[in-house]
């Protein structure tokens, strides 16, 4: 299984001092937190797009990724996600594929719609097509990097004759894809036909939602013929505030929780605490808790957890950097090795489908 | 003989509320009509001042949880509805269009609902025609064409039992249970995470 942080980049004003970091400082932040999930031992280091203030994440990730990959040389680059409806889907076969290669195949991406309205304007998009351009341009991107020779035409832009995305997929292999929808049916039975992995971002939601969107997506999967409904490729969003003494834990973190900018002077801190997978406390309470999680959508195969949001200081979030790598999840692996049948598989990699593209091709020279 | 899911939304505050006051006389009229009809009603009751901070947290969150999620899909899965609000400011309270706000979608299409409405003076009668008809016709309900005001005077005074507050309860209430006369009771809403559109048709094959 694999655990790691995902990021949207928000510069919010640390409610407890007043002070708000530069986008500069964001920016370098964000890459000590990408550098440290490795050293610690993470698997997975995600990051958002977005096009506007507050947030100081990539417009395009792969130019933060590019840069991870460069410092990095373990960890899964990712996404949080790619914005599949406003952005050209040539131009995220091209980038993508080159950032793959950089990567050595160290990189996957996760598709999301965006939620915000004002974004698909500034792109000549419209938010009421959301759905249909998912659809669409994903259907595109997918023969972009299957396809050498692409002639295509659809709603949503300009047609293509005899068109080469460049590069092509590292060892001809296209970046794994995750579908993450929050509320959208049709979004989890995109990734269920494709065999895509499914990622619900569960962190201000109650369970018993995520649980009905992970049941739709392995129901389907098993549908389209892509193995068993077990064997579905399922991702979690986390969201966790650890001090050694849980009682700090909600003392240090309350302010930043009582002014967050998602759900801040809403309901309490410990009503969404039981609500959604928020975890304020000791790292044997987050271990608990998360242990927990496959009793509810199965035994799934990726972890994130949003630790650098809401103000927090860069060396707190730091902090739970380390408490994830170093008590949290060496316990979760453990956990989610002892209960996982055999034939349930890992996250796909770039080795892993590469060493079953080798092992499939061997299958045909021997029926030959 | 049927049995007819009645859910009462009252946004009444005080303690006792005369939105209450009306809501129960509505509810009780309405079993009484359906009775005549040959069917029994199943009556619950939400008093909207119970869930006011859970409306103002799924506002904020996106999602209710706990008792205030009871009460929507009550809503949701109500044969028929009766709306009772106080005018506030020459409109529906607050509080009640706050329920209506974090209300799923399509919660109410072809639900039937009796509206109803209490304030200090008559003059404010028409909220109901005005401001009630048309939110609820925007949510696609099917509202019963009497609608209830009752107004602090119409406590006190009898009236005869075509102009009193005792009559157009009982009109309203009869136009209701009329409604549902001889409708197949309501069947559970089409739940789109065990039927997805399949993808071949979002592809447009």
């Amino acid at each position: 299984m694999q655990f790691g942080i995902f990021t949207v980049g928000d510069v919010t004003t640390d409610p407890t001092t007043g002070t708000t970091v530069s986008e500069n400082e964001r920016i370098k932040h964000t890459v000590e937190l990408a550098r440290l999930a490795e050293q610690v031992g993470l698997d997975v280091f995600a990051t958002g797009e977005h096009h506007n203030p507050p947030f100081a994440a990539p417009a395009n990730p792969t130019v933060l990724l590019a840069h991870l990959a460069a410092v990095t040389e373990r960890l899964v680059l990712s996404t949080s996600t790619t914005l599949i409806t406003t952005n050209d889907p040539v131009r995220l076969a091209e980038d993508y594929a080159y950032l793959q290669h950089l990567a050595d195949g160290r990189i996957d991406l996760m598709m999301g719609r965006g939620n915000t309205g004002p974004v698909y304007p500034w792109f000549g998009k419209d938010i009421r097509d959301g759905i249909p351009l998912a659809v669409e341009n994903y259907a595109l991107l997918r023969r972009l990097w299957t396809e050498e020779n692409v002639t295509w035409e659809g709603k949503y832009r300009g047609p293509l004759q005899s068109f080469t995305s460049t590069p092509r997929p590292l060892d001809g292999i296209a970046p794994f894809v995750w579908h993450g929808s929050i509320r959208s049916p049709e979004i989890a039975e995109q990734a269920a036909y494709y065999g895509d992995g499914f990622f619900h971002n569960n962190i201000f939601w109650p369970m018993s939602h995520t649980k009905q969107m992970v049941a739709l997506y392995r129901r389907r999967f098993a549908h389209y013929g892509h193995g068993t409904a077990d064997q579905a490729i399922v991702g979690l969003g986390g969201q966790v505030f650890m001090r050694a003494n849980s009682q700090d834990a909600v003392r240090e973190f309350r302010p930043y929780f009582d002014n967050a900018p998602v759900y801040g002077h809403g309901p309490s801190l410990e009503d969404f605490t039981r609500e959604t997978p928020l975890t304020v406390g000791s790292p044997e309470q987050v271990i608990e808790r998360y242990a927990g999680m496959a009793d509810a959508v199965g035994d799934y195969q990726r972890q994130l957890f949003l630790v650098d949001h809401a103000g927090l200081p860069h060396k707190t979030a730091m902090e739970q950097v380390e408490l994830l790598g170093t008590q949290v999840v060496p316990e979760l692996r453990k956990i989610a090795a002892a209960r996982k049948p055999a034939h349930v598989p890992d996250a796909p990699t770039h080795a892993s489908r590469l060493a079953a593209g080798a092992t499939k091709h061997e299958d045909l020279e021997v029926t030959r | 003989m049927s049995t007819r899911r009645v859910v009462v939304v009252q946004a009444g505050l005080g303690q006792p509320s005369s939105s209450r006051l009306l809501a129960d006389r509505l509810a009780t009229a309405t079993r009484d009509a359906l009775l005549e009809r040959g069917d029994e009603a199943e009556v619950v009751t939400v008093d909207l001042r119970e869930h006011a901070h859970a409306m103002a947290d799924a506002l904020l969150t996106g999602f209710a949880t706990g008792e205030l999620r009871a009460a929507l899909d009550a809503v949701r899965d109500a044969d028929a509805v009766i709306a009772v609000t106080p005018v506030f400011q020459a409109s529906y309270s607050g509080l009640f269009k706050t329920f209506v706000d974090v209300l799923d979608d399509g919660a109410l299409r072809g639900t039937p609902v009796l509206m109803a409405a209490t304030a200090g003076t008559a003059r404010h009668s028409l909220v109901l025609e005005h401001a009630m008809r048309p939110m609820f016709a925007y949510l696609k309900a099917i509202t019963v064409p009497t609608a209830v005001f009752a107004a602090s005077e119409d406590w006190g005074s009898g009236g005869t039992v075509d102009t009193g507050l005792s009559g157009r309860i009982d009109v309203a209430a009869g136009e209701l249970a009329d409604l549902l006369t001889g409708r197949p009771p309501r069947t559970d809403r089409v739940d789109e995470f065990a039927d997805p559109v399949p993808f071949e048709q979002l592809l447009g094959h």
